[in-house]
Formats: structure tokens, sequence, C-alpha cells
């Protein structure tokens, strides 16, 4: 984790706008961002049946050009840019020589020899360094746009129906993980249909100047169907109960993608070598040493990050996330545990076992529960 | 944020109502707005004892968890039936239908228990707090 900088947290284009709405502001990662607005209960649920308007103003972009673009990035990441099709985005990592992740990243590719990286807030510095270094000698530029696009994500099962009434653009070509320029509200955008809930929705790429335009649109256009603004507290209830690792949390430097049953993301089979690929290939065979599982808790006291897993009441792994659940009704959280341990708690219906988080002190039990949490039903 | 005038607080942000040996205990707007949606409460038992400054429970929103400091020194008499059932009254209706318990005082001279702070002196302790989070 990069320590905040002593300096004030920097405004996105929406910070006034959401002043203006009285939300709970809170520093995240050097960024002065909404926490909620009201009820963040309220919120998640609004995304879950509705739509919900978020400012993500705070993720670093990287723009990759050049003729050696799609090759600097094969290089660089554990994924394959190179064979994606303009107008296509993927989830990808980058990793460090020994195969800890450095962050989580969605690279879309815009054109043959442009693509655009988009990094965690908090890994942004660290991510421009790296994919700079990994570029160079290869024939492709890497620019820190970050300051150059407003982002804004609208997510929910009526997403869709909301911004059909602002763009032109027909949204049943746009196909999940898929960008495109568009028009929105009248705006040049990037429209991406990507998200972080677990729902269907949208990333809109715009320029600053656009954002408040562009977000008092879709307030407007979605007012009537349950669009609320919807803060950073609920974006992480929603993240947690679609499975989706958070760096800091699932994710860091001492996690590779097999650790955090990530391994589809890391293409060994890629030509060329790629940072990580000797440590990463040793550790695709190798037994883990840990493994993610989610945990509901068969008590009202939440489990967080940090508590220790405890199983047959031996500490047996660390919780990384976890939360009040709004869709399920328990606390929830995603946990690392011994692999035998998390073999043993799924037999644990036989009586071998008993699971249990160490709450502040008490042993809460729990139970083993399938990732994710919650899938969508369309 | 309200700090209704009759009630007395504390530095940790729990309200006391007393009326003759009894005090009602809650917390305050101030801390329903800082904690989020609540979740859950563990107050403590009818019949328990407390001691002023001494956790005596937890509150639990979504993205924290906070202990209750019992205000005063007494005996645990109620805890509101309906938190259980509906955390969320502390968001609600914190200083009505989101009280936690009731405490019989051990000492019921009629004076104000000792180390409680006034409405004012706790409007002031939170605007400082706003001062600094807003730097």
């Amino acid at each position: 984790m990069t320590n905040s900088p002593p300096t004030s947290p920097r405004r996105t284009p929406l910070t006034g706008v959401h002043e203006n709405l009285h939300a709970s502001l809170t520093d995240f990662a050097g960024w002065l961002m909404p926490l909620r607005y009201g009820s963040e209960t309220a919120e998640h649920t609004a995304v879950r049946t509705a739509a919900g308007l978020f400012d993500l103003s705070h993720m670093g972009e990287f723009a990759v050009t050049g003729e050696g673009a799609a090759a600097a990035l094969d290089y660089a990441l554990t994924g394959e840019p190179s064979a994606l099709k303009p107008g296509r985005a993927r989830y990808t990592m980058i990793c460090a020589d020994d195969g800890g992740i450095l962050d989580d990243l969605i690279v879309y590719r815009l054109a043959d020899d442009d693509f655009l990286v988009v990094a965690n807030a908090a890994n942004s510095k660290a991510v421009g360094a790296e994919l700079a270094n990994r570029a160079a000698g290869r024939d492709a530029q890497v620019r820190d746009r970050t300051d150059d696009y407003a982002l804004i994500a609208v997510q929910g099962p009526r997403a869709a129906a909301i911004l059909d009434r602002l763009t032109d653009t027909d949204l049943t070509t746009v196909k999940y993980y898929a960008s495109y320029p568009a028009h929105v509200a009248g705006r040049g955008v990037l429209l991406a249909r990507t998200g972080y809930t677990g729902e269907d929705g949208f990333e809109i790429f715009a320029a600053p100047e656009d954002a408040e335009h562009l977000w008092d649109g879709l307030s407007e256009a979605g007012a009537a169907d349950g669009l609320i603004p919807a803060g950073l507290a609920a974006r992480d209830t929603l993240r947690l109960e679609a499975g989706m690792p958070l760096y800091g949390n699932e994710l860091a430097a001492d996690v590779t993608p097999f650790d955090a049953g990530l391994g589809r993301v890391v293409k060994l089979d890629k030509p060329g070598d790629f940072v990580g690929r000797r440590a990463l290939t040793d550790r695709a065979t190798a037994t883990p040493q840990r493994q993610l599982i989610g945990l509901a808790s068969l008590s009202r006291r939440v489990p967080r990050h940090g508590y220790p897993v405890m199983w047959n009441d031996e500490p047996s792994g660390t919780v990384t996330s976890g939360a009040p659940s709004p869709t399920l009704g328990v606390p929830i959280a995603m946990a690392y545990v011994r692999p035998d341990v998390a073999a043993a708690a799924a037999q644990s219906g036989t009586g071998t076992g008993t699971l249990a988080v160490d709450v502040r002190g008490r042993l809460e039990p729990a139970r083993l529960v399938e990732l994710p949490f919650y899938r969508r039903s369309t | 944020m309200t700090v209704p005038g009759e009630l007395y607080y504390t530095p940790e942000h729990e309200w006391v109502a007393i009326s003759g040996s009894t005090a009602s205990v809650g917390i305050t707007d101030h801390a329903q707005r800082a904690l989020g949606d609540v979740v859950f409460v563990s107050a403590p038992a009818a019949g328990s004892r407390v001691t002023a400054g001494e956790p005596c429970g937890e509150v639990e929103s979504t993205k924290s968890v906070s202990d209750l400091y019992a205000p005063v020194d007494g005996e645990v008499t109620e805890v509101n039936p309906e938190i259980d059932d509906d955390p969320g009254l502390v968001n609600s209706d914190p200083y009505g239908a989101g009280w936690l318990f009731r405490v019989r005082l051990d000492d019921s001279d009629g004076e104000v228990p000792p180390g409680l702070l006034s409405a004012a002196e706790y409007a002031a302790l939170t605007k400082e707090d706003q001062q600094e989070d807003g730097e």
C-alpha cells in the first residue's frame, strides 16, 4: 500500500456535486471521494434493483500507444492484450518478477495501436512507473491521462434503459467488456460495458468539463427508475457480494493471481516473455499455500479485514474483506485459509470440524459459501 | 446535526437522559452519521452492572464496529427490545426510538453524574472534530 500524501486530498470534477448532495466525503487513496450520500444500504439496494450512479474519477488511466503498444503490454501484464480486438476489454493484472500482484487492471483496446489501462487509485503511480519502465525500448509510449478523464459509472438492472434515453448508440450491440466511442447527453465519451458491482452497467470516460453535465443528465434520466447516487461504501459491499477482489484486501504484492483463485488471468501460453513468467509458471503447478474462500457468518457480528479464521479452534487463515450483506441479510466475508482447511471445511456438513471467525476475542461460527455470494439472474 | 439541549453527553458520543434515578442511553446523531447504517447493536444485558467510561457493548455498522461505553455507574434495567429487529432505528431516530438501554443510577442524589458534558460542550467537541475532518 502506498502512503497517502501529506497534502490535502485531490478533488474530482464532481466533488462539488457531491458536496451539494451533502455526501459524506472521505480521503480515499489521496482523493476526496463520496463514502455515502445517505444510507449506504439503500444505495446498495438501488444498484441491485434499479440503478446507481458512481463517481470513479479517482481511478488511474494510462494511454499506451504506438506500433509496439500491444507487444509492450503483452510483456508488461499477465494477460494478452495483443489478442484483443479493437473495442474489447479485459480484466488483467500487472505482477512483479516474483509473481506478486502490483495491481489488477482493465485494459481497453481502443484501436490497433491504442490502449487504455485503468488502475486502482492507490496503485496508480506505481502502475504508471512500471508501465513506462516495461514499455521502454518497445516502440510504445505511456502517458498518464488520469487528469484528462472523469469516470462515471451507471450500474444496475435499469442502467441500459436509463442510458438508452441519452444516446443514439444501440446499447444491445455494446457487449459486456466492450467499449465504443459514443455520444451521451450530447457529449463525446468512451462508453464501456464494465463495472465492479455484479450488475449490468456502464462506465463512461468523459472530459472533465463534461462530467457535471453527464452526472446531471443521468440523474434526471434515471430518477423515475429509482437511480440514486452511490458512494464507495456501497461499491465495497456490492463488489464483495459479487466475489470481486479488492487490491489491499484480497490482492497484494505478496499474493500471486493463483493464490487469489485468478490464475485464469495469467496467459502462460502467450508467445514471448513477460514480467513474472518464471515465478508464475512455478506457481501454476505448485500447491498453493492459501485459498480464497467465502464465509457466511452464523452470528450477527461482522467478520472484518484481518480477523483470524479458526478451524476447530485453531488459527487457519485471515479474513480479507467482510461486511453485512444487504442482499443475503447476514454478514459475509472473503478469507484466505490453508488449502487443507478449505477442503475440510467443504466437508464440514459431515461433522469433521467447525469453522469460525475470531471476532474481537470471541469465536463466531461461520459456514463455507461458494463464491460469488451473489450472481445476477439475467 | 442535532444536539438536543436537555440531554447530557460523553466524549465517546453517547447521550444520556436523566429522569429521577434512571438514565436512558443512546448514541448521538453525530455518531450515527459517522458510523453509517447500523446493522447490529450488542447492548449490556438487563441486570448487569456498568461502570462509567468502561466498554459495555458494541455497535456494528456497514463499515466498522465501535465500542459502546457506559456513560454512568449503575445497573442495567432495560434494553430497547426494538433494536434487535430494527437496528436502523439508531440511524433514523437516535434520540428517540433508537435509544439503547436504561440504567438505575447508583447515586440518585439528584445530581448529574460526574464527567458528562452539556449539550453546548458536546456541540463544541464535535465542531472541533468536524474542523479536523475538514482539514
